[in-house]
């Protein structure tokens, strides 16, 4: 079953309003969302995002990068989290999506992960052998 | 068939939708119904009335903000219409009818414990084997009819009337729509996590058709194992099952090579294993651990597959464990297939001579006479030996007990390699 990333984007207006919102209620819809995909067995990650403020942007438009801190102010839309689901198709991932507790000013974008099958043509390829190895020692040091 | 440009017709677009929406929600739906109607046949009966008149409905008006509790309201509908109508006949509407008339507004049961519930009736032990995988996917896995039939490579009608009469068998013996017993629970969840594996294998090792896989069906058994470890995340073998069905379907894409044929352990390469889901089964194997009530036959077997899958190779594996982890599999769920698979890593650990042995005592009892299991494993020992007429043999005694098209060239395959006539196989 293809796996795919839900991806919370929310303009700047959209997260101060959410500010002003009851965080408990917030909380709760969310767990209520979070708890009916653990449920259907199609769950298999996810996370949040903290304030934009700690976030910061570098920009490759231009020879010289430009690091902006966030919030940003041209920026439109902000990632705030996202959700790891494993689904029979993109249909699915579709009625989940609509499922989302969110309100006015926020987008969720879905996107399928990419698995080996993706990479099938350079399974030769020095890094994509790496990579296995590198995920294997990223398990051990969240484990620590 | 969509490839081209096209509007699609809206009928189509909904018909999707309510696909999702049932793969969704159609448990909860069915475990409502059946929770008011006290017959899940029933109950499956309804849901699939309310499903048509959405295919209706929705076109016309929209989809509703709530398409499961929309699909349940309309069900409930449907059943007091149909008891209206013929009152003195149905007596199973009339049973139901105070409770519906009662309540206007759709409660949907809580999901866990009605979807639990569902599950258990799925896999009551009066049905066949058959019919509980069957159940479990349509009513629980949200899979139609054609669907089921398709992973099993059954005809529909086969399956249809496999899925009928199942729901007769439930009505007939009234299976009550509770959780079982505290003392039978163990014993029905051991029957529920049964029937979960026995699709996964079905899809990981098809009995029977060309491929050498059945990935989607192995999936539906994945997503079903995800839920049964949401509903009782307390049950140390729910996780054990999980992380056994994840370490081994990292393997699927090595296990099938080019043209199709199936690709063994040693011969995989093993840079296309499906590091994710190695990393979740090791995971939920570390779950059951920390449950601190020991690991029963399922978290043994995934321990067991746990170490195929840290190996960098066949000669770097810890064939030693492996022996360790059969022995504990042998005394806590004693079988002749696991006393095989023992022989199998006492040839890897300490050559095949003790193997041989182990596989010639299972042979004298007589045990695995129709499964070409235990021929295979002899020739492959016996080819090791240099023993090679007698493996020949063994080979070809395997090959008309092979069900499965690509598990049978294999062995073809192997007797061919083996035939001095034809040295270069």
């Amino acid at each position: 079953m293809p796996t795919y990333m839900l991806i919370m984007r929310a303009t700047e207006a959209a997260l101060a309003a959410s500010k002003e919102q009851d965080f408990e209620a917030i909380i709760n819809a969310m767990g209520a969302y979070n708890e009916s995909m653990m449920e259907a067995g199609v769950m298999v990650g996810g996370e949040g995002l903290s304030d934009p403020s700690e976030g910061f942007v570098v920009d490759f438009s231009t020879p010289d990068l430009v690091v902006t801190d966030g919030p940003y102010g041209e920026v439109h839309e902000l990632f705030n989290g996202f959700w790891l689901i494993s689904v029979a198709d993109r249909d699915e991932a579709i009625e989940w999506a609509r499922r989302c507790p969110m309100g006015p000013g926020t987008k969720l974008e879905v996107r399928r992960v990419t698995d080996e099958s993706d990479f099938a043509d350079f399974a030769d390829n020095e890094y994509i052998q790496k990579e296995a190895g590198w995920r294997e020692e990223l398990e051990h040091k969240n484990e620590s | 068939m969509r490839d081209e440009p096209v509007a699609e017709p809206v009928g189509d677009a909904i018909a999707r939708r309510l696909g999702a929406v049932w793969r969704i929600e159609g448990a909860r739906v069915i475990a409502t119904l059946t929770s008011l109607t006290g017959d899940v046949g029933l109950a499956e009966d309804l849901a699939q009335e309310a499903c048509a008149e959405a295919l209706r409905v929705w076109p016309r008006d929209g989809v509703p903000s709530n398409p499961g509790a929309w699909l349940t309201a309309v069900a409930k509908r449907r059943a007091i219409d149909a008891w209206r109508r013929q009152d003195a006949l149905a007596e199973r509407y009339a049973r139901i009818a105070s409770t519906l008339r009662e309540s206007k507004d759709v409660e949907l049961e809580p999901i866990g414990d009605a979807v639990l519930r569902l599950l258990f009736i799925a896999c009551h032990p009066v049905l066949s084997t058959p019919a509980q995988c069957a159940l479990a996917l349509t009513l629980i896995g949200g899979l139609s009819t054609e669907q089921v039939a398709r992973l099993f490579l059954v005809p529909v009608s086969t399956m249809q009337q496999r899925i009928v009469r199942a729901k007769r068998t439930l009505s007939a013996a009234a299976v009550p729509f509770t959780a079982p017993d505290p003392h039978e629970w163990r014993e029905r969840l051991t029957g529920v996590l049964r029937v979960v594996y026995l699709i996964f294998t079905e899809g990981y090792a098809p009995a029977k058709g060309a491929d050498p896989v059945q990935r989607e069906l192995a999936d539906e058994a994945l997503r079903l194992g995800r839920r049964l470890v949401a509903m009782v995340p307390r049950e140390p073998e729910a996780h054990g099952l999980l992380a056994l069905m994840l370490l081994q379907s990292s393997r699927f894409s090595a296990r099938v090579a080019l043209d199709g044929s199936p690709v063994l352990l040693a011969d995989q390469d093993r840079g296309r294993w499906d590091r994710q889901a190695i990393l979740r089964g090791r995971a939920a194997l570390r779950r059951v651990d920390e449950l601190g009530r020991g690991r029963g036959p399922y978290a043994v077997q995934a321990a067991i597959a746990e170490q195929h899958a840290i190996a960098p190779s066949v000669e770097a594996t810890d064939w030693h464990r492996i022996v360790l982890l059969y022995e504990v599999l042998g005394r806590l769920a004693p079988s002749p297939v696991v006393e095989l698979n023992r022989a199998v890593a006492v040839s890897m650990a300490d050559g095949p001579v003790d193997a041989l042995a182990i596989v010639d005592r299972l042979e004298a009892q007589g045990s695995l006479a129709n499964s070409p299991l235990l021929p295979s494993v002899r020739g492959e020992l016996l080819a090791r030996l240099g023993r090679t007429d007698e493996a020949r043999i063994a080979f070809a005694r395997a090959i008309p007990l092979v069900g499965n098209a690509a598990q049978r060239a294999v062995l073809e395959r192997k007797v061919r390699a083996l035939d001095p006539r034809h040295p270069a196989g």
